[in-house]
């Protein structure tokens, strides 16, 4: 029975992966553009709503009210004017420009925040459970962060394919000079997608440190984890960051069951050959298209 | 006849290569156009340089009174110019449908609509679920054309309409010209296959290594001049 945990828990941590891999999947599956600073944005939210619930003794979840519109804003203002200006055929520019701002950020949060673990305490819904059976038990905060992974991506699968700016957004993606010939500004679409993967950042940094305890050097291995989830699924595919996530999760949930003593065998180590065995076996990612890498 | 687009002096060019010299072209309202010339005479580099693709180095262009240089290249299709391009550009990830609705992404009014374009193509009809990457190449180019009337234009440009199609099917593009022309678009047409182009146009222009070496009505053309504006022989 402790195996069908297992998975249960791991699905349940793939929400969490998969809030975390949508920014990297929308910017990657749009305009090409691999942020690396997307970890520790994730971890400079959660820092954020530290202070928040500190200085407004409010519950975390409230402080997103704040943190997630300003971080979109932030996402748009920086596409807007620093990483529009990175982009192009060559991918080295933002690569290095993100990579810049992730250190900035570490550091910042270091000298601010000293190296301590910190937490987020969202009160009762961190410890509260449903018991299925004996052995099983679903926490209620695991279910509510699959519930907003499922919910945002849904979300945002609807606006792609049903609304105007999402068929922009898709013409855009396919051929920005052409869709600059229907009176589509490229550079205005790079800018709300942006806005949208910061918002779902900030959205996953704060559950994150709900979940977990974090500090400022953690984004790093964030950020590889969101990474994990894209391949898998499939770069530019919504569904596939769901499932990549969920995959990723089980993964790394059952590869602890199988030996905790055993180090090799870790979960995250089990996570990590799952993502080369997809690299190597299905470089395309288990949704995502053929051909278009 | 009022000029809808009036083009002064302009070159343009790609880095150190000028393709354009000195263009001198007037097109009056509901009038067509047709810009004939061989391999490399410019002839797209005119057309994307109205659509605002290729920046003009010098000269001026004036459409409906504005100058269209200065409207940045993602707004032009708004103020009524739409370019359908040499080889189609569809977006290939998206259906046709799409496609075609992308093409009114600004939403200028007027009377085109989605199915206006399928009375004028009704080989679209049955595809418009499909994805735009498993057409043929004529029902692309039907799309392409169909997509840029969805943007109401006052000045359509057509580059290479005919390019790797069957004739038959070039034929039956064609077909759709004075129905686009009826609606009181003014069209200005890039094409290789000079007899389909002197077919259509009011006017004809030749150029030749970036400059006007011909222009004047089909009627009043000969042969052996369009020959040499084409080839520019003055071989002895």
């Amino acid at each position: 029975m402790s195996w069908v945990n297992a998975v249960i828990q791991g699905v349940l941590l793939g929400g969490l992966f998969a809030l975390f891999a949508t920014g990297l999947s929308l910017a990657f599956g749009i305009m090409r553009f691999v942020n690396l600073a997307h970890g520790d944005l994730a971890i400079l939210a959660a820092f954020l709503a530290v202070s928040t619930t500190a200085a407004l003794d409010v519950n975390p979840f409230v402080t997103l009210l704040v943190i997630v519109p300003g971080f979109a804003l932030g996402g748009y203002v920086l596409q807007r004017h620093v990483f529009n200006r990175t982009m192009g055929a060559d991918p080295l520019p933002s690569i290095l420009v993100t990579f810049g701002l992730g250190v900035v950020i570490q550091n910042t949060l270091l000298e601010h925040y000293s190296a301590d673990s910190r937490g987020l305490d969202a009160g009762a819904i961190e410890t509260r459970s449903a018991r299925i059976t004996d052995d099983i038990s679903v926490g209620w905060f695991p279910l509510l962060t699959l519930g907003v992974a499922v919910v945002v991506l849904v979300a945002l699968q609807l606006v792609f394919s049903r609304t105007r700016s999402g068929r922009a957004f898709r013409a855009t993606a396919d051929d920005p000079a052409t869709a600059r010939l229907m009176g589509i500004d490229d550079r205005s679409v790079y800018a709300r997608i942006m806005a949208i993967a910061f918002a779902t950042v900030a959205l996953a940094g704060v559950f994150l440190g709900i979940r977990q305890t974090f500090g400022p050097s953690d984004g790093p291995v964030t950020l590889l984890f969101g990474f994990e989830a894209v391949v898998i699924g499939g770069l530019g595919s919504l569904w596939g960051t769901l499932l990549g996530g969920v995959i990723l999760g089980v993964a790394q949930t059952v590869g602890n069951q199988i030996d905790v003593r055993y180090d090799l065998l870790s979960g995250t180590l089990f996570g990590h050959l799952i993502f080369l065995a997809v690299l190597a076996f299905r470089p395309q990612g288990l949704l995502g298209r053929k051909g278009r890498a | 006849m009022t000029p809808i687009l009036e083009v002064r002096d302009l070159a343009a060019g790609y880095g150190d290569f000028q393709a354009l010299f000195g263009i001198d072209l007037r097109v009056d309202e509901q009038e067509t156009v047709a810009v004939i010339g061989a391999n490399g005479a410019g002839k797209t580099t005119l057309l994307h340089t109205l659509a605002g693709l290729v920046p003009a180095t010098a000269g001026s262009a004036r459409f409906a009174g504005e100058d269209l240089l200065a409207v940045p290249h993602h707004r032009r299709v708004g103020r009524g110019v739409a370019l359908v391009p040499e080889g189609r550009h569809l977006f290939p990830s998206l259906t046709v449908e799409e496609n075609l609705l992308v093409g009114a992404h600004t939403r200028r009014p007027g009377r085109w609509d989605r199915d206006r374009v399928i009375e004028v193509f009704p080989l679209i009809e049955p595809l418009m679920s499909r994805p735009a990457d498993v057409l043929s190449g004529g029902e692309r180019q039907a799309v392409a054309i169909g997509r840029a009337l969805m943007a109401n234009p006052r000045l359509l440009l057509f580059d290479e309409v005919s390019l790797g199609l069957a004739p038959v099917v070039v034929k039956g593009l064609y077909a759709a010209l004075p129905t686009i022309i009826g609606e009181g678009t003014t069209v200005l047409i890039v094409e290789q296959d000079i007899g389909q182009a002197l077919a259509v146009a009011d006017r004809v222009i030749c150029l030749l290594e970036g400059r006007i070496s011909l222009e004047g009505t089909p009627a009043d053309l000969e042969r052996s001049q369009i020959t040499a504006a084409y080839f520019g022989s003055e071989r002895p």
